[in-house]
């Protein structure tokens, strides 16, 4: 079965997606992909605390993530694969051809960001960045949580969906 | 010195309006509205949300009481927590619990164990009797 969502998430573990798309999916193991979080036995532990006992979490870097795409995706039970931030999802859709959808989950407010939805904001560079994996055959929508609209990505960039 | 004049050392944070909501609780069943700060992570990532807290902290806050232990209110508080270990983080609360940690007396030092096993003793499931038909 293949990795059920490729999302982007600057909560990584939290609430809407252990709860919200873990249980409908049944997710069984997570993928956190976060050179930071992959060098930090604490954060680790951290997020460890937050999932369940019948799901299982590999911490990985972007290129151990990249090494080992195919065994994640080739996991009989369905998994879920979460970057913080956009760049590390373009770095890993640049890297690995089978990676070609993608979940805008949760990108919140900062410095210099424009809002585009209640729980996506983006600056300058990051929509060139979503534009361009697009251009590359990435299908990318926002979505929060299963029971919310899907809001395909030219849509968010142009702003329709916050009307 | 009114209850005003001194500011409560423990926050309440959740999603959306949960501390607010469950904080209205407490001042309606107990008619104190002192007892605690409440937070939102409404539109905040969790390094937000964490800085939020420390703030907090640095304003006198030891006590944080936290909705999902899963959630990212608990995962930035945890954070916060560990450049300040005198900051007790209680997650997954109830009711119960903040009633519980109202009633303690101040400074307690067990207070929020107590109202943590105060809020797993309330919860229990009832169901009617069986129908002779």
């Amino acid at each position: 079965m293949p990795i059920e969502l490729h999302r982007i998430d600057d909560r990584l573990i939290h609430g809407q997606v252990v709860v919200g798309w873990g249980q409908p999916l049944e997710l069984r193991f997570l993928v956190l992909v976060d050179d930071e979080v992959a060098a930090s036995e604490w954060e680790q532990e951290l997020y460890r605390m937050g999932v369940p006992p019948d799901m299982r979490v590999e911490f990985v870097s972007v290129l151990q993530a990249i090494e080992r795409y195919s065994a994640f995706a080739a996991d009989p039970k369905p998994g879920m694969l979460l970057t913080g931030d956009i760049d590390t999802m373009a770095r890993l859709c640049a890297a690995i051809p089978a990676l070609r959808r993608v979940n805008l989950g949760g990108v919140h407010h900062r410095a210099g960001r424009a809002q585009k939805l209640r729980y996506i904001f983006l600056t300058g560079p990051e929509e060139s960045e979503l534009r361009a994996m697009a251009a590359n055959g990435v299908e990318i929508s926002a979505q929060d949580v299963p029971a919310a609209r899907v809001i395909p990505l030219t849509q968010l960039l142009a702003g329709e969906a916050l009307a | 010195m009114s209850e005003q004049d001194v500011r409560p050392a423990a926050l309440v944070i959740g999603h959306k309006d949960f501390a607010a909501g469950l904080v209205s609780a407490v001042t309606a069943i107990t008619g104190r509205s002192d007892l605690f700060r409440t937070a939102s992570n409404y539109g905040l990532d969790t390094r937000a949300t964490e800085a939020m807290l420390r703030d907090a902290i640095a304003d006198g806050v030891s006590v944080i009481f936290s909705d999902l232990p899963a959630g990212s209110t608990t995962m930035a508080a945890r954070r916060a927590q560990r450049d300040h270990p005198h900051v007790t983080v209680v997650t997954g609360i109830s009711l119960p619990v903040l009633l519980d940690y109202a009633f303690a007396a101040p400074g307690a030092a067990h207070a929020a164990d107590a109202a943590v096993e105060k809020g797993r003793a309330a919860m229990m499931v009832t169901r009617g009797p069986a129908r002779a038909d």
